[in-house]
């Protein structure tokens, strides 16, 4: 099976390793004796940094997976990119017109011509299986193979407001504890959240930047969502799909607690705040 | 040739200054007039469409601020101008201006007929879009406002006026689509038949011009996909207006039964508008680079597989919509496949380039920029076809500086290279090349200073159609990036002037062109400068493909599609 994060590793390596030795090397004379692996090992990730600085910070247990896909069509279709912009001005500056020298005369129709245009789009199918492979293997982590639950919520989104109730591992309210909370969902770090997602009015969209996690809320369906976060924090959700004039507004938030904090904050809500459905 | 077809010959008096003002230039059936209408419509549209970007990009770029020379907008109204932003430009400024246009006007004087196998149905087809045109205008002016719901028009947001308190507005929209459906409709008819039945002696279909090819694929492709969303845009009418239900799940419709109807013309639509002005490149490029084009056929065949491909995608706009999961890799294969036949068609056309001998006229200028910017279009839609990174990137900037990317590069970037190249043909004069040089190098520049910010703002997060983003601490930071669009785009609107002035002056004080002013090989280049009705004064007889430019022992580089063998070679010519 094609290894995208080694090959990517060792590319990384490559490309940005030099570079980074000879910076560090500046800084600091010591490490032409041999400390050249560490500052190797540094810039391991320098390709990845600068590609990470654009997207938000991933907390998702599988956001590091789409991250990756996403990294290898940049590297697939930023090659061909650079290539073709490159020949495109090449060609354009060089054969500028001169008047004594007539243009060559080629069809493109021979074999051994059109190779030229053929092989390299034979190469970009290949590549297309390649990029179809990883993104389907992404794909069906998130959203095709859900993993068992250990926290349920019912979202309800309506014009301009997302819903959060708490159910039972059966999908069902009314075990004496649920509760429902307005634009805020707090869920514990390093726990699967399960969430059935339906909407009262129009669709809306589910978005969590940080998460890598977007799904369509559509009335009349029950759809099914997933997450797992890794760090603590407080992360915004968007709605994502135009929903009316107060789409732009429609912000939630996951306020995600150390394990600990989310059963004492989950105990208090339930105490404090008794179910209003 | 099907001799059962009336063509304008045998309807229009030879003697046309005869006609009056209005079956001259008004309710004429002269295929070149009808054009010029079409081109007309598209650019009053275009006024519209493009000035609603202004207001757009500033509200964006300084949401607190008032608008100068408008006011202030509030989040109802700007739903509304980005949804009739949307709508005009690509159903009222790019259809009209590729297909109506440069379609009308070029197809028949390449083929060699004398106007369109149905002049008095082309005419037809023009007033119905303009009356689509109308109509949708007149949304601006009803009670609560055109629509708002998106240029997607996604139900249940359309489906009910409660939603978004838009009542008529969002039912004209409705009429002025069906309308505009219908005029294609009928224009792509006519465009095939003509196209296939109305070629003249020896215009072979491998002899067509590229232009031919793309824009005949670009109707069937239309008129075969447009079918579902008429029935689509019925059923929300319905929903409106009669009480029915097909769109409202609480009666047993279904909200995704209208996103599969919309992308499956959606997405073919794309292509649609795409494949004219692809061919608009095809055809500028060898004239400027004197070569014939680099792989005539993969050209031809891939344009088709494109065609073909197109139909099996549009899921690919679906992927998160809560469609069953496992249909999204099938999907994600066939919209990435799409990269293989455009890859083809964009590689002949820098191929075209190799060896050539170029000369970077406006028209070039205008092509080059094209395919360079289009490149960008064609690669970031891999990102969007693969299900996986669509989680992240559905519904944000990303997309939209994506299609930007596809649709600007072949509409105003295919379009103005189109203008600047048959401006001679169309009105008899030269445009100044000056000013269309400058208008190229503002329009180039800052076009890309627009749309690369917002990849930026799409890969930071940022939902698309949001009035403003401030309310999010996750994307405040990106609000830099808008304001560079925002300038940009004043720029780019502002860099249309040296366009506009040109074409103004040169209508009016151009220097007068000759027959074929570029030495190209096609047959429209071959009649007067304006043509005159009925085209041609004997039917042409074609000997070659279009692209015979430095053809080693001819005796000049280029050799027109229906010059004798004889008159090319010299008499070495006869010999072979």
């Amino acid at each position: 099976m094609f290894q995208f994060d080694t090959v990517e590793r060792s590319l990384s390596r490559f490309v940005t390793g030099a570079m980074a030795r000879r910076a560090v090397c500046q800084s600091n004379p010591g490490c032409l004796s041999g400390t050249a692996g560490a500052s190797s090992a540094k810039s391991l990730t320098g390709i990845r940094d600068v590609v990470g600085g654009l997207l938000p910070e991933n907390v998702s247990s599988f956001g590091g997976e789409i991250d990756s896909v996403f990294r290898l069509i940049l590297y697939v279709v930023g090659f061909f990119f650079v290539v073709a912009e490159i020949l495109l001005i090449y060609f354009a500056a060089h054969y500028r017109r001169s008047r004594a020298k007539r243009a060559l005369y080629s069809r493109g129709e021979k074999a051994r011509e059109a190779a030229w245009v053929l092989v390299p789009a034979a190469v970009i199918l290949m590549l297309d299986l390649g990029i179809d492979a990883a993104g389907h293997r992404a794909w069906a982590l998130v959203k095709q193979n859900p993993p068992r639950s250990e926290v349920e919520v019912l979202v309800t989104a309506k014009q301009f407001n997302w819903n959060f109730t708490y159910v039972d591992k059966n999908g069902k309210q009314g075990s004496g504890n649920d509760l429902t909370l307005e634009n805020e969902l707090h869920v514990p770090v390093g726990k699967v959240v399960r969430m059935i997602l339906t909407s009262e009015d129009v669709i809306h969209s589910f978005w969590v930047p940080n998460f890598r996690l977007k799904q369509d809320v559509v009335p009349g369906r029950k759809i099914v969502a997933w997450f797992k976060v890794t760090k603590p924090g407080t992360y915004e959700i968007a709605c994502s799909e135009l929903c009316g004039f107060g789409h732009y507004s429609m912000r939630g938030e996951v306020i995600v607690h150390p394990e600990a904090e989310y059963a004492r904050w989950r105990a208090e809500a339930s105490v404090g705040a008794p179910a209003s459905r | 040739m099907s001799t059962a077809i009336a063509t304008a010959a045998d309807l229009a008096p030879v003697h046309e200054h005869e006609l009056g003002f209005l079956r001259r230039y008004i309710f004429s059936i002269d295929h070149k007039v009808i054009a010029k209408q079409y081109m007309t419509l598209s650019a009053l549209m275009a006024l519209i469409g493009g000035g609603s970007s202004y207001l757009i990009r500033w509200q964006l770029a300084w949401p607190e601020t008032s608008i100068p020379g408008w006011g202030p907008v509030g989040p109802d109204n700007y739903n509304a101008l980005i949804t009739m932003h949307g709508t005009i430009m690509v159903f009222f400024v790019a259809m009209p201006l590729l297909l109506g246009g440069f379609g009308n006007y070029l197809i028949p004087l390449m083929v060699g007929a004398d106007d369109m196998a149905f002049p008095r149905l082309n005419a037809l087809s023009f007033w119905t879009l303009f009356t689509a045109s109308a109509v949708l205008i007149a949304s601006f002016f009803v009670p609560n406002g055109p629509a708002a719901s998106g240029w997607t028009g996604y139900v249940p947001l359309s489906d009910k006026a409660l939603y978004t308190g838009v009542t008529w507005g969002q039912n004209l929209w409705i009429i002025a689509l069906a309308l505009e459906f219908a005029s294609f409709l009928m224009g792509g008819v006519n465009f095939l038949v003509t196209g296939l039945n109305l070629r003249t002696r020896g215009m072979t279909l491998m002899r067509l011009p590229l232009l031919v090819w793309l824009e005949l694929t670009a109707a069937v492709v239309f008129l075969l996909s447009v079918g579902p969303l008429v029935a689509g845009a019925i059923m929300l009418l319905l929903d409106r207006t009669m009480g029915t239900g097909f769109y409202q799940p609480d009666r047993g419709g279904d909200p995704l039964l209208w996103e599969h109807l919309f992308w499956f013309f959606g997405h073919p639509e794309v292509y649609v508008v795409a494949l004219p002005g692809f061919g608009i490149m095809l055809e500028v490029i060898p004239v400027f680079a004197r070569k014939p084009i680099f792989g005539y056929r993969m050209v031809v065949y891939s344009t088709i597989g494109a065609g073909l491909l197109s139909f099996i995608v549009w899921a690919h706009h679906m992927f998160v919509s809560g469609m069953d999961p496992r249909l999204a890799s099938p999907f994600s294969v066939t919209t990435i496949m799409i990269s293989v036949p455009f890859a083809i068609i964009l590689f002949a056309m820098i191929a075209t380039l190799w060896g050539g001998s170029i000369w970077l006229a406006s028209p070039m200028l205008f092509a080059l920029g094209g395919v360079a910017t289009f490149l960008i279009g064609g690669v970031t839609g891999i990102f969007l076809g693969s299900a996986a990174v669509d989680i992240v990137m559905h519904g944000t900037y990303f997309v939209v500086a994506h299609f930007h990317y596809t649709l600007f590069p072949v509409v105003f970037f295919g379009g103005f290279a189109g203008v600047y190249f048959w401006f001679p043909k169309m009105f008899g004069r030269m445009m100044n090349e000056v000013l269309a040089q400058l208008h190229f190098w503002v329009t180039f520049i800052s076009f890309n200073l627009v749309f690369i910010p917002l990849f930026l703002v799409g890969l930071g997060g940022s939902p698309r159609r949001i009035y403003e983003l401030s309310s999010y601490e996750t994307l405040k930071h990106l609000q830099p990036l808008h304001i560079i669009a925002t300038l940009a785009a004043i720029v780019l609107l502002i860099g249309q002037l040296p366009f506009i002035i040109n074409l103004v002056y040169s209508l009016l004080r151009g220097p007068r062109s000759e027959r074929n002013p570029w030495h190209a090989n096609t047959l429209e280049w071959t009649v007067d400068s304006p043509p005159r009705h009925p085209n041609f004064v004997v039917p042409p007889r074609v000997y070659r493909d279009a692209y015979e430019y430095s053809v080693p022992d001819a005796v000049h580089d280029f050799i027109p599609q229906d010059l004798a063998p004889e008159e090319a070679f010299g008499i070495r010519g006869v010999a072979d």
